[in-house]
């Protein structure tokens, strides 16, 4: 393409034969047949030869011992070029031997290899020890003086990352680099890694200077997903079948994200992966296809069959118990997402009514289940930490023409798992969106027939930590079709993307009152950053104009934006969870005001220094101005002086007086006779 | 401030321009009348009326005695500005995108457009001051490579011609020979409208990849750029304050618009040595084709797509505000 790309140093290990022998293989382990077999034996051996690749005419050889009148158990075959021996010895079927009948298992290997064997020291040199490289403090992010977050831009060719420093109002960029994906680029989930894609596979860069951590091989990849630890990378391809009436084949790798080894394939027709939920439409299939547990270590990941859920554990990439996980009829399944408990929908068969269980693993106990009757539809809600899980269904009225929606809240954290059923007033409602309060007990549900949809406020405990639902308040008609809890809770922003061209309302739950209202003009995204400090309001080119980011306080206050043409992405970097314990959380919260003065004190110096360092760059460009404007001067005389020449008196134009004047001008005259009775 | 709303033109505006002393103010337009405003108050004070065709671009005599306007019609016609009679007519074969006198006002220089065979031309014509001594015959013309010429601007003592193009080009041309003395690439898309540094050392460039650009007029070196996220269809510059004013926008029918955003096109203000964005005059309910500071730098005019032209005179703020 013209484009140099990273891995244009890497070729092949060129084994040089010396000998001319490359194209040579050998076949070990054959049956030692007399002389009269001799014939048969050959046929079988050239159909195996032939199944390898192509084969130099007369290019078998398979000698016969004088004395015993029997072939010698193996044979020497010439392939027409090294490129098919090559390929013959890592053809699948014959890798680990191939099986000709039960005595005889046969193997492949290079002519050349023999020699090469052969020539190996007696003597046990050791190898060189390689001098140990500090390798880069891959969380130097989180280390900023300022505290600032990061996320990535990709407009045009160039991708960037940036610090948001919302405090001096303006973004600063880390790192930034043309080209330096070919399609999109992922963050890992707890932000220490950003994953860029290939031809050839993914690469991932980390670092105070985003150098390459590690790559993977993985041809025409075009999705990947980290698992939440970051200890393992999926990444997923399919392949047209060779024979249209066939499905889709999926090729989905697993790999160590540290080592870059490849742990495991899964393979086979799409039909197999797109299951239930995990169908998109067309029968393709909706990414991620594996789904991972929650818990501060990746034990185990997930995905559909039909009738089943297949669990895999790590490291050893096995099947949970050599065998997957029954559920009848299962649609969808989602895991906690801080412990290994699943909740999986399984949809009404025949007798059997449709169910939601959750179940812990790996015990694969039932910790909770509930039957439903007339299901329409069936939609899962974790709670971010766990706490409870939402089931909204959807089920058919008696007459079937309509559906009533209602919600199973199971309350996962409380003894026993207690189950709270809830309905909208208006049950026959449309629910449009539900959302979860991160860090708190509050939900959200936007719900309406019409337009403009309503959004009401749900708690799960009363003042006093007792179970039970409770209604807030509704918002009632708003131009809204997003809503986005803020990472800690207590803020939410109504967003009207699209359709509604960028409405924004930021939204206090605590006090139950809007904080601000403002507009970003065809915004398409929201995203808050990790900490729930700053709103970013995205047009991506989505839209063909006025691409670009705005940043806002978490109250509504517009700080920047940036115009950047052809915005393709917009990416907060995930921070990982506080390292620090609750109880030392607590006391922070109570000593906040000891704290804030100390921080305050730091960031007033550092302010002052940039204010410095804007003033410095006005400076210069006011001063690089005036010096061109001066180069210019003689230039600028002269046409004057050109001018006075040529106009003489007339030039002398300072003052003027505005004098009145009447000016008559006949439109029009007409001669009309004037007739007397 | 309160723009005055001048409704003068059923279709879209193309140039509006103020004369030197500052009273008085020509917009031209789509339609086939410029008119004559008052610059103090907009009180319109009379139209043109003779050309067939969208009157492209306009140029005003030093005492504002004459108009001389390029249609689409394929003539330039020279008018007795104060009393809108027609004086003259110089027919080409095809629409004239842009005028412009000579200083001194012995010359007029007249692009035309690309026809069916013949490329588009630049024709330099002798400005009579006796309106009979005017005649229709080029004293010189020249074909321009191709690209539709959009302004034409005298330099360097009436020697040179510098002028913009589609294709984001701009070319300069020796008067007397019509050579091509240097070609340069300035924008990424079509230039659309090109004005003059008060002390005629620099000009502003306005164009469809979304930005304006201050370019030296001998060197052709680009010294600022003003980035935008919409198409820019016309900038000018401050006669007093180091600013710029740009106007664009994108068609309303490629943009859904709501009832929110009527109203919602924007003239923008950069800073134009900072290259930052300082302000907005919102107002307009279609893209900006073109905008005109008043020669004291104290109001300014602008006019849309929309076929309004919005004559704004600047509050107390915007003389004693310290932007940056």
């Amino acid at each position: 393409m013209g484009i140099k790309s990273d891995d244009d140093d890497v070729k092949d290990e060129d084994v040089q034969t010396q000998s001319g022998f490359g194209s040579c293989i050998v076949i070990q382990n054959l049956p030692k047949a007399p002389e009269e077999k001799y014939e048969k034996l050959m046929g079988v051996v050239r159909t195996i030869a032939t199944k390898l690749g192509d084969v130099r005419e007369n290019g078998i050889y398979m000698p016969l011992d004088d004395a015993t009148k029997t072939t010698k158990g193996f044979a020497f075959v010439e392939m027409a070029r090294k490129e098919d021996a090559d390929a013959a010895l890592s053809d699948e079927r014959f890798v680990n031997g191939y099986q000709l009948d039960k005595n005889h298992k046969l193997t492949l290997c290079r002519f050349d290899d023999f020699d090469k064997y052969a020539k190996v020291p007696d003597e046990y040199a050791s190898p060189e020890p390689v001098a140990y490289k500090q390798p880069e403090n891959l969380h130097s992010w989180l280390a900023d003086k300022l505290g600032r977050d990061q996320y990535v831009m990709r407009h045009g060719d160039n991708t960037v990352v940036c610090y948001n420093d919302g405090k001096r109002s303006r973004a600063e960029v880390a790192y930034q680099r043309e080209y330096w994906t070919e399609s999109f680029v992922q963050w890992s989930p707890q932000g220490t890694m950003l994953a860029t894609m290939h031809r050839q596979g993914m690469a991932v860069w980390g670092g105070p200077n985003f150098t390459r951590i590690n790559r993977f091989s993985h041809q025409n990849v075009r999705l990947i997903d980290f698992s939440p630890n970051e200890k393992y990378i999926l990444s997923y391809t399919s392949h047209e079948p060779v024979n249209a009436r066939d499905s889709f084949h999926v090729l989905i790798n697993v790999f160590d994200v540290r080592s870059g080894k490849l742990l495991r394939k899964f393979e086979g027709p799409v039909d197999e992966y797109a299951v239930g939920s995990s169908a998109g439409p067309n029968g393709a299939l909706k990414w991620p296809v594996f789904k991972w547990a929650g818990g501060r270590d990746d034990l185990y990941f997930a995905r559909l069959g039909r009738g089943k859920i297949s669990i895999f554990e790590c490291p050893s990439m096995a099947l949970l118990g050599k065998e997957s996980l029954k559920v009848d009829g299962v649609q969808d399944f989602e895991w906690s997402p801080v412990e290994a408990v699943l909740a999986a929908y399984s949809a009404e068969q025949g007798n059997q009514p449709a169910r939601i269980s959750l179940i812990k693993i790996p015990e694969r106990t039932e910790m909770r289940q509930k039957n439903m009757l007339n299901v329409s539809d069936v939609k899962l809600y974790w709670h971010p930490q766990g706490t409870y899980l939402a089931v909204k269904v959807e089920a058919w009225t008696k007459t079937k023409k309509s559906t009533v929606t209602n919600f199973q809240i199971f309350c996962v954290k409380d003894k026993d798992v207690p189950l709270e059923v809830f309905e909208l007033k208006n049950n026959k409602e449309r629910v449009l969106n539900f959302a979860w309060e991160p860090k708190g007990h509050r939900f959200a549900v936007v719900h309406g027939d019409g337009p403009r949809p309503n959004i009401s406020f749900f708690s799960m405990r009363d003042d006093k930590g007792r179970l039970g639902v409770r209604e807030l308040k509704m918002l009632e008609s708003r131009a809204c079709n997003v809503i986005s809890w803020s990472p800690q809770g207590r803020i939410i922003v109504l967003a009207g993307l699209k359709n509604f061209n960028g409405q924004l309302e930021f939204f206090n739950v605590d006090e139950m009152e809007t904080m601000a209202t403002a507009e970003h003009f065809m915004a398409t995204d929201v995203e808050w950053d990790p900490t729930g400090r700053y709103v970013a309001t995205v047009v991506s080119h989505v839209q063909q104009m006025e691409n670009g980011v705005k940043m806002w306080s978490f109250g509504g206050r517009e700080l920047y934006s940036a115009q950047r043409d052809k915005l393709y992405q917009f990416s907060w970097r995930p921070r990982m969870p506080s390292l620090l314990p609750p109880e030392k959380e607590a006391e922070i919260v109570k000593n906040l005001k000891q704290y804030t003065k100390r921080y305050d004190e730091e960031d007033e110096q550092l302010l002052q220094q940039a204010d410095a360092d804007v003033l410095q760059e006005r400076q210069r460009a006011l001063d690089e101005w005036k010096a061109y404007c001066e180069s210019r001067r003689n230039y600028a005389a002269l046409q004057l002086d050109f001018k006075r020449e040529l106009y003489g008196p007339r030039f002398a134009e300072k003052e003027y007086t505005i004098q009145k004047v009447m000016v008559e001008q006949v439109v029009d005259q007409k001669e009309e006779p004037y007739s007397t009775k | 401030m309160r723009p005055y709303l001048l409704k003068g033109h059923e279709r879209p505006l193309t140039q509006v321009k103020y004369n030197r002393e500052g009273d008085l103010l020509v917009s031209c337009a789509k339609n086939l009348q410029p008119c004559l405003w008052s610059a103090e108050d907009g009180r319109r004070i009379g139209t043109y009326e003779g050309h067939n065709g969208a009157i492209w671009t306009c140029d005003i005599t030093w005492d504002s005695d004459r108009l001389i306007t390029g249609s689409a019609d394929q003539t330039v016609r020279i008018w007795d500005l104060p009393t809108g009679k027609e004086l003259f007519q110089i027919r080409h074969r095809e629409p004239c995108r842009a005028v412009k006198l000579s200083a001194g006002e012995r010359f007029l220089a007249a692009t035309s457009d690309a026809f069916i065979e013949s490329p588009p031309a630049i024709h330099i014509y002798k400005f009579a001051e006796n309106i009979e001594d005017q005649t229709a015959t080029a004293a010189i013309e020249w074909t321009v490579p191709k690209g539709r010429v959009t302004r034409v601007f005298w330099t360097d003592c009436n020697r040179k011609l510098i002028t913009s193009h589609d294709g984001g080009i701009l070319r300069r041309w020796d008067v007397e020979t019509g050579a091509m003395l240097q070609e340069q690439q300035v924008h990424e898309d079509a230039i659309q409208d090109m004005q003059m540094s008060p002390d005629e050392s620099h000009v502003i460039t306005a164009s469809l990849d979304k930005t304006a650009r201050l370019v030296d007029v001998d060197t052709f070196e680009v010294l600022k750029t003003y980035k935008t996220g919409r198409f820019v269809q016309s900038a000018a510059m401050s006669p007093l304050f180091d600013h710029v004013l740009l106007g664009g926008g994108q068609d309303a029918s490629q943009v859904t618009t709501t009832a929110a955003q009527a109203g919602g096109f924007e003239a923008r203000f950069f800073h134009k040595i900072f290259q930052e964005e300082f302000g907005r005059v919102r107002g307009h309910f279609g893209p900006i084709n073109t905008v005109a500071f008043h020669p004291s730098g104290k109001s300014f005019t602008t006019g849309g797509e929309d076929g309004y032209v919005r004559l704004h005179h600047m509050d107390m703020d915007y003389f004693t505000t310290k932007f940056f």
